[in-house]
């Protein structure tokens, strides 16, 4: 059998008529005799091959995982064949995966989702009751008592409720109404689903969306991939990476010769930047997308990774509705949360949501609809986003643990912010503008000409050029600034703060010392 | 500002300002999607469920949903070692539990180990985690009879449908006349015709042989194929085996023909085999797409670009909400194969829950492990019922004259054709529905039972039809049955 597969897989006929089948030799025989008769027939071009695959596919850009993290891979597979380096593993720095770095889970998530996964555990006494409440609730709304059962399209009903009510009390009151909210597999599934419905038009009046520059590279691929126009306006990197609303009114201005702006992208917190925008910046963002009819669409999966005292996280839902009724029911807007990020970091569950105002209803109508054709979000997704919005209170049994865990990661990442942070911009030629929020650091660095040079040379963008050489000569694996974005002339790069404490701190000097050494070589 | 079209002037009227997105300025592709499995009928099954929740008199105590093929929806109870596994890798203290079997316990460490800090919460490569693709790899070995499979070439997804989709994305280019078009079957699962809409890509449909038990006639397809050819750029060719809506389990001739016919057209296959594992029928039996090719030899399997899919939301295990899926690619371009990552990396990974599942079901217990007796018990009795049921309800549905059911040879449903009075055709034209739904909602208006008309999965003109699964409880199959049967007497009665 393995020398026939090995046969075929060389593209020979199979002459040998082994035992398993006397059938593949005649089989074999006659696909021989087309050939003889066909003899001109070279082996042909394929049907799907990069010229006639879907270009705008082609197009699709996505740095996080991108080249540098492939090279990443093949130095990993290196290190275990035993191939020597200056390093002995690979941090993957590039990516904002917490347990991966080992975080660890928040115990009474996964306690509720073992049960719900296995309901024979309820009646074991290993397990809280509010534990076991949570998930009889969870699973008494699952089709058959089962998270095997496909959901409604929309998401769990009772977990759609408990998201309304996490939003009214995250913003102090002002009411979500759970007929809004929207289950989704991960925050990028709604964001990728919203943007689906808005592109429209031809030409000129193809839809313009307007993104922040750095931005996560989801929204620059799902651009692409939707044959949308990307619109960038550019954070103020002078300025703690703010939002200024000139800018958007530049960005804007000047996209209306060439396509319809319809859409403006908000990530508050921000990623890659980690700034946590200020309530006026935010007034002012509606108050320029109710004047320019934009559509809003707020990612804020950042919104618990909030470091700095200085500054607080105010949710777009909530400065909207306290805007008065001429732009609390007019503005279009889109609110993304995750469970990838925060504190639980359960970024495998895939679980997440959108909150949706003001859209029109035949449009909530077709949401469904596409929505529909995927069935449902992943139900243990659902079900980890219902403990995120619904966390043990003070009284349950559960609380003291749960709110100690909450604490300690949190805490830990301020604390990996900051000495990101200062560590940082110790170095000369490295700048780092504060951690503000989210997980990552996106430092400038200054690269200088004589390395820009060599870049060109092996036709790389300049920190495309750095990250490589970092990677391969201490195995730290960072995104270019180029992935993300940058004001022409600068670079920088994105680095995440969560390998633990004293790893973060060797890995911290480790680019520094190499930093150094990068300079001295280009000087 | 550039100009939108839009009912503005309406919705001015209506009291709403005027929308940035509104029915005319959305994504026109999307506006022109349908997915019926879950469409108006599904709709008002639920509202009618509300109303029963809210105490309204109705001829019936319990809307039966069985419009979707979601198994443990209807009761059937998941494997009890895929949950003990799942459970270990979710919460692993349990690892140190004595209620939970070695085999398990290993199974979970295994999993857990290949995981990003050991948590079934962190990212995965975006195709799957190697070790489980590996684990796939192995089970398509064994399933095919030694043929090799490469685990490179093997991605794993959130349920079949994602890979469906991205694979389709891959292959949707051109423009006007030279616009790629996709062959479907008709009847289909409408996912196809959904992201065929979707990608603005051309449908070229292909009938199923009613007569011959839904036989796939590569005369049709030639036909569809050539007509096709002056209007688009024929590329694809989607084949269900076995079927959905329709369950025939094409033979092992059917295969092959399909495949030399793709080749010589220059089509790329598209299997859709997640019903693999639900083959009922006496000599009836599952011949694998990659199988079939690989034993025609070259120049078939050495160049037939091919795309296989399976998925845990169906076979025995039925675990749909987990949404776990691998797509299997053969022959295909390696640059190609790496866009393909590309395009996955962006939504990051499938889910990790799913992905275990999977592993689950491609590694089941061997025979020497203590979990295999109740694996094994487990696994048969469900597919056993299942067979049963198919049996079942093909044999009442032929009892009821103006219905004829062909037979269920595998997959979860029936597609019975039935007759319907010229007044009821006519009555539905006149209030704008098709006939079928017509009849349908009418049906579960009086009976509670929601099932999907066929025109929601395509009918030859004039005929036809539902998709009803097979699979309410046993001892309620044969009422429900029969109450539809008398429905349908009674609705033809009505109409004459």
């Amino acid at each position: 059998m393995q020398r026939a597969a090995g046969l075929v897989r060389r593209g020979r006929c199979l002459q040998a008529a082994g035992p398993w089948s006397r059938s593949q030799s005649s089989v074999a025989a006659e696909a021989s005799a087309v050939l003889k008769v066909r003899p001109e027939r070279s082996p042909r071009e394929r049907i799907l091959t990069l010229e006639s695959m879907n270009p705008q596919v082609k197009a699709v850009e996505y740095a996080v995982r991108g080249p540098i993290v492939l090279k990443a891979g093949e130095i990993e597979l290196e290190l275990q064949r035993g191939i020597k380096k200056p390093f002995t593993e690979v941090i993957r720095a590039n990516i904002g995966d917490a347990h991966a770095m080992g975080q660890q889970p928040i115990t009474f998530l996964r306690q509720v989702m073992a049960l719900c996964t296995y309901p024979d555990l309820l009646d074991s006494p290993s397990f809280p009751e509010d534990a076991k409440k949570r998930a009889r609730r969870i699973l008494q709304a699952c089709g058959g008592n089962s998270l095997g059962a496909y959901s409604a399209s929309q998401g769990v009903s009772c977990i759609r409720e408990d998201v309304a009510a996490y939003i009214t009390r995250r913003d102090g009151g002002v009411p979500a109404d759970p007929d809004n909210i929207y289950l989704t597999t991960g925050a990028s599934d709604g964001i990728s689903t919203i943007l689906k419905i808005l592109v429209s038009g031809g030409g000129k009046s193809r839809t313009g969306v307007m993104i922040p520059i750095p931005q996560y590279p989801l929204y620059s691929a799902v651009i692409s991939e939707l044959d949308a126009i990307q619109v960038n306006y550019y954070l103020d990197e002078d300025n703690c990476w703010a939002l200024n609303v000139n800018e958007l009114r530049r960005a804007v201005r000047e996209a209306k010769n060439h396509c319809d702006p319809k859409v403006l992208c908000i990530i508050n917190p921000g990623n890659p930047t980690g700034q946590v925008q200020s309530r006026k910046c935010i007034e002012d963002v509606i108050h320029f997308a109710w004047e320019e009819k934009l559509f809003l669409m707020a990612d804020e999966v950042y919104q618990d990774n909030v470091y700095s005292p200085d500054c607080r996280f105010h949710s777009f839902k909530k400065v909207l509705y306290e805007m008065g009724p001429e732009y609390s029911n007019n503005v279009e807007l889109a609110s993304f949360h995750s469970t990838s990020k925060g504190y639980m970091g359960e970024c495998g569950y895939r679980g997440g949501y959108m909150e949706v105002i003001n859209l029109h209803p035949e449009i909530k109508g077709q949401l469904v609809k596409l929505l529909s054709v995927r069935l449902c979000p992943p139900v243990s997704g659902q079900a980890a986003m219902d403990i995120l919005v619904k966390p043990p209170v003070p009284g349950e049994e559960s609380f003291q643990q749960f709110s100690r865990e909450k604490e300690s990661v949190l805490g830990n990442l301020a604390k990996k912010a900051k000495l990101t942070e200062d560590l940082f911009n110790q170095v000369p030629g490295i700048h780092c503008n504060p951690l503000q929020g989210a997980m990552y650091a996106f430092p400038r660095i200054f690269i200088p000409d004589k390395a820009v040079e060599a870049a060109q040379v092996h036709k790389m963008a300049p920190d495309m050029f750095y990250c490589m050489k970092l990677l391969e000569e201490t195995g730290i694996c960072v995104v270019p600034g180029s992935g993300f974005g940058q004001r022409e002339g600068t670079y920088h790069f994105r680095m995440t703060i969560l390998p633990p404490v004293e790893k973060l701190k060797t890995v911290l000097q480790k680019v520094k010392d190499f930093h150094m050494k990068f300079l001295e070589k280009y000087a | 500002m550039a100009v939108r079209t839009g009912d503005q002037g309406q919705a001015a009227m209506n009291g709403l300002t005027e929308k940035v997105l509104t029915l005319d300025t959305m994504n026109q592709c999307v506006r022109r999607v349908e997915y019926a499995v879950r469409g108006p009928i599904v709709v008002r099954a639920l509202e009618l469920e509300q109303e029963l929740r809210q105490g309204m008199k109705k001829p019936f105590t319990e809307v039966i949903r069985a419009n979707i093929g979601d198994a443990q929806a209807m009761g059937q109870k998941p494997i009890t070692f895929m949950r003990q596994v799942l459970a270990l890798c979710v919460d692993p203290e349990l690892l140190s539990s004595p209620h939970f079997p070695e085999d398990a316990k290993r199974r979970a460490k295994r999993i857990l180990q290949a995981c990003g800090g050991h948590s079934l919460g962190a990212y995965t490569i975006s195709s799957g985690i190697p070790m489980i693709r590996e684990d796939v790899a192995r089970y398509i070995e064994r399933r095919d009879g030694g043929i090799p499979s490469d685990p490179n070439n093997i991605f794993l997804s959130t349920g079949a449908s994602d890979a469906i989709v991205t694979v389709l994305k891959l292959l949707v280019a051109g423009e006007g006349r030279t616009r790629t078009g996709v062959l479907i079957p008709i009847p289909q699962y409408p996912l196809y015709s959904a992201t065929v809409a979707e990608l603005d890509a051309v449908q070229v449909n292909y009938y199923l042989d009613e007569e011959r038990a839904w036989a796939l006639d590569v005369g049709e397809l030639r036909r569809a194929l050539h007509q096709a050819r002056d209007r688009c750029r024929p590329r694809a060719l989607c084949v269900i085996n076995p079927g959905n809506p329709t369950g025939q389990v094409q033979t092992r001739e059917c295969i092959e023909a399909v495949i030399r016919f793709a080749f010589e057209e220059r089509l790329f296959l598209l299997a859709d085999e997640v019903y693999q594992d639900n083959v009922y029928a006496e000599g009836s039996q599952f011949h694998s797409f990659k199988k079939v090719l690989t034993e025609m030899g070259p120049p078939y399997a050495t160049q037939q670009e091919l795309a296989s899919f399976h998925s845990t939301s169906k076979g025995y295990m039925g675990e749909c909400g987990f949404r776990g899926g691998y797509v299997e690619v053969v022959n295909l371009d390696p640059e190609v194969q790496k866009q393909m990552l590309k395009l996955m990396s962006v939504r990051l990974c499938p889910p990790v829950s799913g992905q275990a599942l999977l592993d689950v079901v491609v590694s089941p217990p061997e025979p020497s492990d203590p979990s295999s007796a109740q694996f094994q018990a487990e696994k048969q009795a469900v597919l056993a019922e299942l067979a049963a049921k198919a049996k079942l309800t093909e044999q009442v549905f032929n009892e009821a004259p103006g219905i004829r059911c062909n037979p269920v040879q595998g997959a979860m449903y029936s597609f019975p054709r039935m007759e319907l009075p010229p007044r009821a055709v006519q009555r539905a034209q006149e209030l704008g529905v098709a006939p079928d739904m017509f009849f349908c909602m009418r049906l579960l208006e009086e009976t509670g039972i929601c099932v999907v008309p066929g025109s929601g999965f395509g009918q030859r003109e004039g005929t036809y039809h539902f998709r009803m699964t097979i699979l309410p409880p046993m001892e309620k199959l044969r009422p429900l049955l029969e109450k539809l049967s008398q429905f349908h007497a009674k609705f033809t009665r009505e109409y004459s």
